[in-house]
């Protein structure tokens, strides 16, 4: 388990297994994603009350749930580079703070055009919409605090202390539709308990769900990669990758 | 713990012997309350009904511009770098230059609030209510602003980046501060409203030296 997780933390050994294991999340993300809009979008039964215009909910939740784990996943990234100094670790937060914050802004962008049928309104201060808001600055935030670090290593460690200071947002989002009774409705559906919504509705919401999961899955990895590259260029293993004879024959017939 | 002492009596002898530093937060709460009456309306009523939340979001933006002195200058002079090699904890000595900052900028805050909220026609009865929710509320902001100022301190710019990443973890301790002085106007309970806020204070007391003291590990070695 240990000699795993050793492994995980070197550049060089998480590079060669991510390349194996993206294309199959690629795959799984694509067919989650064409099945699950298809499903949703065109077959699913109308609501009986929002009608057609519910149909957002198969972006909205999952792009707000992803919002959410990515912090969680950025915070615990930053605690494993805090405590054991893996590098990979902070690479990948590095590289998840973008995709959180365009996850959170199409959130608050998919629930804002919901809210014109069903609320009549575009936006509300209300507990959700608004403790969602601040992720979306947490996100920012966090992503300007690494850059204005002019060595790499203090940014990297600034943003993870923030991304941990930050985390305390996460139950504030979760319980608000709880805590204050607002216009935003409470948690559709949960783990622990059947689904309200009939099954023709809530299926194709659990497959976009997988499918956007399987998706930042993949493009985490792809994105860890060309940082792994760009951070190690001057390391050997890496200026052997790049003048490997396979690869440079493959360059040279692209030419 | 007389290292901490000696900390709490130094910054106190220094910030008292830079009274500007001291007066300007009280100076631009006011000026700023002054700006409302003037953008918005004169009419007493409208004020009084919007004095809470423009009194705490107020206080709140004279309490964060101070925040970015708090390690500056010992940062400037080396200081900083002498209570990071000192054998004692530097979540405790951090602690003690907060305590400072609160006593010289949010408490005098909290107790000029009052007045500035007799200029807004805050209907009577609140006051208390305006003073106490301040003060615990700004002894918290103390604690959340000082990990941004310690994670900026490094930097030539950090002022604006300070307040990016200070005002987004503040939201609870406004709401439910403001949400103190509305419960005062309207007769309900103001005690739940400061509980939270006692609650608050209390587990960013708890965390905050950490992440402070971790934070200005990562300036001072960047």
């Amino acid at each position: 388990m240990w000699a795993f997780i050793h492994k995980l933390g070197s550049p060089r050994w998480f590079y060669g297994i991510s390349a194996k294991i993206q294309p199959w999340f690629w795959a799984a993300a694509v067919l989650l994603l064409v099945v699950g809009s298809l499903w949703g979008l065109v077959f699913a039964p109308a609501d009986y009350q929002q009608g057609n215009s519910f149909r957002i909910i198969y972006v909205h939740v999952p792009a707000a749930l992803l919002a959410q784990s990515i912090f969680i996943a950025m915070a615990v990234s930053g605690l494993v580079f805090m405590v054991w100094k893996i590098k990979v670790a902070d690479m990948a937060a590095t590289v998840m703070a973008p995709f959180g914050a365009v996850m959170t802004f199409i959130a608050l962008f998919s629930g804002a055009v919901w809210g014109v049928p069903t609320w009549g309104t575009w936006w509300m201060w209300d507990a959700r919409l608004t403790s969602m808001l601040i992720l979306l600055f947490l996100y920012l935030g966090i992503i300007a605090l690494r850059g204005a670090f002019a060595r790499r290593d203090s940014g990297s460690r600034a943003a993870s202390v923030l991304t941990m200071v930050g985390i305390i947002n996460i139950p504030i989002i979760k319980y608000s539709v709880d805590w204050w009774y607002t216009l935003h409705q409470p948690a559709s559906f949960t783990l622990t308990s059947r689904p309200t919504m009939p099954t023709q509705m809530w299926l194709p919401l659990v497959i976009m769900l997988l499918g956007f999961y399987c998706f930042f899955i993949a493009i985490t990895l792809m994105r860890t990669r060309s940082e792994i590259l760009r951070r190690e260029a001057s390391k050997r293993w890496v200026q052997e990758l790049l003048t490997d004879p396979m690869l440079s024959t493959a360059t040279k017939k692209a030419h | 713990m007389t290292a901490v002492k000696a900390t709490l009596l130094r910054d106190l002898t220094l910030l008292l012997r830079r009274r500007g530093d001291i007066l300007n937060p009280l100076v631009f709460f006011a000026l700023v309350i002054t700006l409302f009456p003037m953008a918005i309306s004169p009419n007493p009523e409208l004020l009084a009904m919007i004095a809470p939340g423009l009194l705490w979001v107020a206080a709140l933006l004279a309490a964060l511009l101070s925040l970015d002195s708090l390690f500056r200058s010992d940062y400037d002079d080396g200081s900083l770098e002498q209570l990071l090699l000192a054998p004692h904890s530097l979540a405790a000595l951090s602690l003690a230059k907060v305590v400072v900052h609160w006593l010289l900028t949010g408490l005098p805050l909290a107790l000029i609030a009052p007045l500035l909220g007799i200029m807004l026609s805050l209907p009577s009865g609140s006051y208390a209510a305006l003073t106490l929710s301040l003060a615990l509320g700004s002894a918290s902001l103390s604690l959340i602003g000082a990990i941004g100022a310690a994670l900026t301190v490094g930097l030539a710019r950090g002022g604006v980046l300070l307040s990016l990443l200070v005002l987004p973890l503040t939201i609870p301790i406004l709401i439910f501060g403001a949400g103190a002085v509305q419960a005062a106007i309207v007769g309900s309970g103001v005690a739940a409203h400061l509980a939270i806020l006692g609650a608050l204070l209390a587990a960013s007391l708890m965390l905050a030296p950490w992440a402070i003291a971790a934070s200005l590990r990562i300036s001072i070695n960047g």
